[in-house]
């Protein structure tokens, strides 16, 4: 099936597919086309791509505190493996 | 000297877990605990109740591993006791928010239009990654509905696949996808309205 012109809704529900780089080809050229028409769509597309970027970047590290890990391990009657390391 | 230290950490073994050897599940638990931890945090938004989950899910691991099946890798496994458990503590605290399964009745009809148009993204680096923005940012996780907090959190902040992310939510690859798209929509419509003040910007 030929998709003839997007628009700006039909561009909705595969902008998650296209920011991830998993909208297949011909798709994605359509949506491109619109996008190069569409000044709305285009900051739409720039600030969602931002939006998961921003989210991404606030990744922090994934050490459990000191505190919280002893109670946990008392909790658990593993007290007897509280190594540090 | 280095005979002790590994260069990669092993998976704890199923079978050892599930005949219950303490020091095996110990290796479980500083395995996972951190990651687990971390996860129940952003989707509860405060330490204390973040705590009381992480310890519920290791006690449900503990008293369950003897049923595991291993039809999922442990870790999937694990995020699943955690993320049930921490549904169960948003409906203790907010019993009139839905956690239902389609997520489809969360704040009115499925993919909601774009309403800001603030541009900001190319804003410099330093005011889009300011405490208060970061701030903003977190609020704006805390009102989505936990049917879209739990898919964004696991696909693209904790980073886990799409396939995954349904795993681990014992839902489908579609049905991930389509949450994922409504919530980075309506986190984009957050930080855009956010921006477009801060632009001096009518949106």
């Amino acid at each position: 099936m030929m998709i003839k012109h997007l628009n700006c809704h039909d561009l909705l529900s595969s902008l998650s597919d296209y920011i991830d780089g998993d909208l297949n080809a011909d798709l994605c050229k359509e949506l491109e086309q619109h996008l190069y028409e569409c000044p709305n769509c285009r900051i739409v597309v720039d600030t969602l791509k931002k939006t998961v970027e921003l989210y991404q970047h606030e990744e922090e590290d994934a050490t459990l505190p000191d505190d919280v890990r002893m109670r946990l391990f008392y909790r658990l009657n593993l007290q007897n493996f509280l190594k540090h390391d | 000297m280095m005979s002790e230290i590994k260069t990669h950490v092993d998976e704890p073994s199923l079978e050892l877990l599930r005949n219950g050897d303490k020091a095996e599940f110990a290796k479980l638990v500083d395995m996972y605990s951190g990651k687990i931890y971390r996860l129940v945090l952003r989707i509860l938004g405060n330490q204390r109740d973040a705590e009381d989950v992480l310890q519920e899910t290791f006690l449900n691991a503990y008293r369950s591993i003897a049923r595991f099946e291993g039809r999922s890798s442990i870790s999937t496994w694990l995020y699943r006791i955690a993320t049930n458990e921490a549904l169960m503590a948003i409906r203790k605290q907010k019993p009139q928010v839905s956690l239902d399964v389609e997520g489809e009745n969360d704040r009115g009809d499925a993919i909601n239009k774009p309403y800001h148009f603030a541009d900001w993204c190319c804003l410099p680096e330093n005011d889009l990654q300011s405490a208060e923005v970061k701030s903003q940012m977190r609020d704006a996780i805390q009102r989505l509905s936990p049917a879209l907090q739990t898919v964004f959190i696991l696909r693209d902040i904790e980073g886990f696949s799409v396939k995954k992310t349904a795993e681990i939510l014992e839902t489908n690859e579609g049905v991930v996808k389509t949450r994922l798209l409504r919530a980075r929509l309506r986190l984009r419509e957050d930080l855009s309205e956010y921006f477009g003040k801060n632009l001096g910007e009518v949106s």
